[in-house]
């Protein structure tokens, strides 16, 4: 399953390095966001620092959605969906090979978000230890999820319109924590984060199994 | 020796829509045969079904010792089916597809440049983008993903289509290789003088269900029932 995962990642972001669809569409997406938060609050530039931890990580569901339907839609071409039942690929390393290749890529897109906040809304950065575990933390279960919910998505037509309805509501937990966990580290209270990052690993590990599970049955109805 | 394919009554439902609607077909190692009928007359579904991809609900469906009712995945990575789409990845190259698509089954890497060597994929071509093809040469690269597999079972579905008569020569070489290598081919094609020419026997599909045979003669098992509407048999040349 590891070998099956490790192509799927590898094709999937060799399919990116190629489009550059992230780099190119999701990322000024992403920035675009921030600056429209920036306008919305600017007045109170006091209450935008405050803000970054909920906003940065709402800019981050919001390019999971892109990302995550960026990553069925090159299923959905050309009879690719066919190709991967026929291939003899386990269905649980295709999904952990996506979920994979949708993390490495928002965890590009968190980096680009943080200089984001540090430039745009002046937020003061600290706490990186538990930043960053929260980020790998939330980015793992956003990815899993995102995936497990893309392939639910991917054999309807309205898929563009549904998957937002369907994920956004799953991934609360993670945007509550993971903001949580960033409000601790910038105000330089980090023990109060880490009890987050464990909901956050805790939410990870249940759509990764789930995921690895379900995604085979769920491959088929799509 | 086992048949290859064995359907008996084999019902498939497309929605509500029977599109195979009892079809009995058997099909011996080594036979190359070709599928004809028109529009609409469950070829794509029969072949589909072959391939696990399609589910039988109803009858016996066997292939390559697999009960299709009982579990179709466990035959899809033994077979090599070409349908209408060709399952290419249009961002990455002719050689990044066949290279992925090989790995994906399991099969040696050095099959891929095989593969690619007897499609004529050869030189500047593997570097383009799929997505940069013609329809031919896209049809010549999902070809060479089959081919680096060496399925047991072909299952072509219009294989001519969109191919120049270069091509068309290299598809029935293809065939008769994979044939040589002990493999059995289904081949669904309007192109009948072509088609003839690879096939050894033509089975013809009308309504959801096998019409006729020249493979078979009325009453043996397997065989389409007398007086089925259109079910005279054509004599392969």
């Amino acid at each position: 399953m590891l070998r099956d995962a490790a192509l799927v990642a590898g094709k999937d972001l060799r399919l990116e390095a190629r489009s550059r669809v992230a780099l190119n569409q999701i990322a000024p997406f992403a920035l675009l966001v921030l600056i429209l938060f920036a306008f919305a609050l600017d007045p109170d530039r006091g209450l935008l620092a405050r803000a970054t931890p909920g906003l940065y990580w709402v800019a981050v569901l919001l390019c999971t959605l892109l990302a995550v339907q960026r990553s069925f839609g090159v299923e959905a071409a050309d009879g690719n969906r066919d190709a991967l039942r026929l291939s003899g690929l386990a269905p649980g390393g295709i999904f952990l090979g996506k979920a994979a290749a949708v993390a490495v890529q928002l965890l590009a897109l968190e980096v680009l978000l943080g200089l984001g906040v540090v430039v745009l809304y002046n937020t003061p950065v600290g706490g990186w230890l538990l930043l960053g575990s929260t980020c790998l933390a939330a980015t793992a279960g956003v990815a899993a999820a995102g995936t497990l919910y893309g392939v639910l998505a991917a054999g309807l037509r309205v898929r563009e319109t549904l998957l937002p309805l369907l994920l956004l509501p799953v991934l609360a937990p993670v945007l509550i924590g993971s903001t949580r966990a960033f409000e601790a580290a910038l105000s330089g209270a980090a023990a109060d984060g880490w009890p987050w990052v464990g909901l956050l690993a805790v939410f990870a590990l249940v759509y990764i199994v789930a995921g690895a599970l379900a995604f085979g049955p769920l491959l088929e109805e799509s | 020796m086992d048949a290859v394919i064995s359907f008996r009554g084999a019902v498939a439902l497309l929605g509500r829509f029977p599109a195979l609607a009892g079809v009995d077909l058997d099909v011996a190692p080594g036979e190359v045969v070709l599928l004809q009928g028109p529009n609409g007359a469950g070829k794509t579904t029969l072949l589909r079904a072959c391939a696990g991809l399609v589910g039988v609900t109803d009858g016996a469906a066997t292939v390559l010792g697999v009960d299709l009712r009982h579990d179709r995945r466990a035959v899809r990575s033994r077979v090599g089916y070409l349908g209408h789409a060709t399952g290419l990845y249009d961002e990455l190259s002719v050689e990044d597809n066949v290279r992925f698509w090989t790995r994906a089954a399991g099969a040696d890497p050095t099959d891929a440049e095989a593969a690619m060597a007897a499609l004529g994929l050869d030189g500047r071509l593997r570097q383009v983008a799929v997505g940069r093809l013609s329809a031919g040469q896209r049809r010549r690269t999902s070809l060479a993903t089959l081919l680096a597999r060496r399925p047991e079972l072909w299952l072509l579905d219009e294989p001519h289509a969109g191919l120049d008569n270069v091509a068309r020569d290299l598809v029935d070489g293809l065939v008769a290789d994979a044939v040589a290598a002990g493999a059995t081919v289904l081949v669904a094609s309007h192109e009948l003088d072509r088609a003839e020419a690879i096939a050894g026997r033509v089975v013809t599909v009308s309504g959801g269900v096998v019409v006729g045979d020249t493979g078979r003669t009325p009453g043996e098992a397997g065989a389409p029932g007398v007086g089925a509407p259109g079910g005279e048999a054509r004599r392969a040349p």
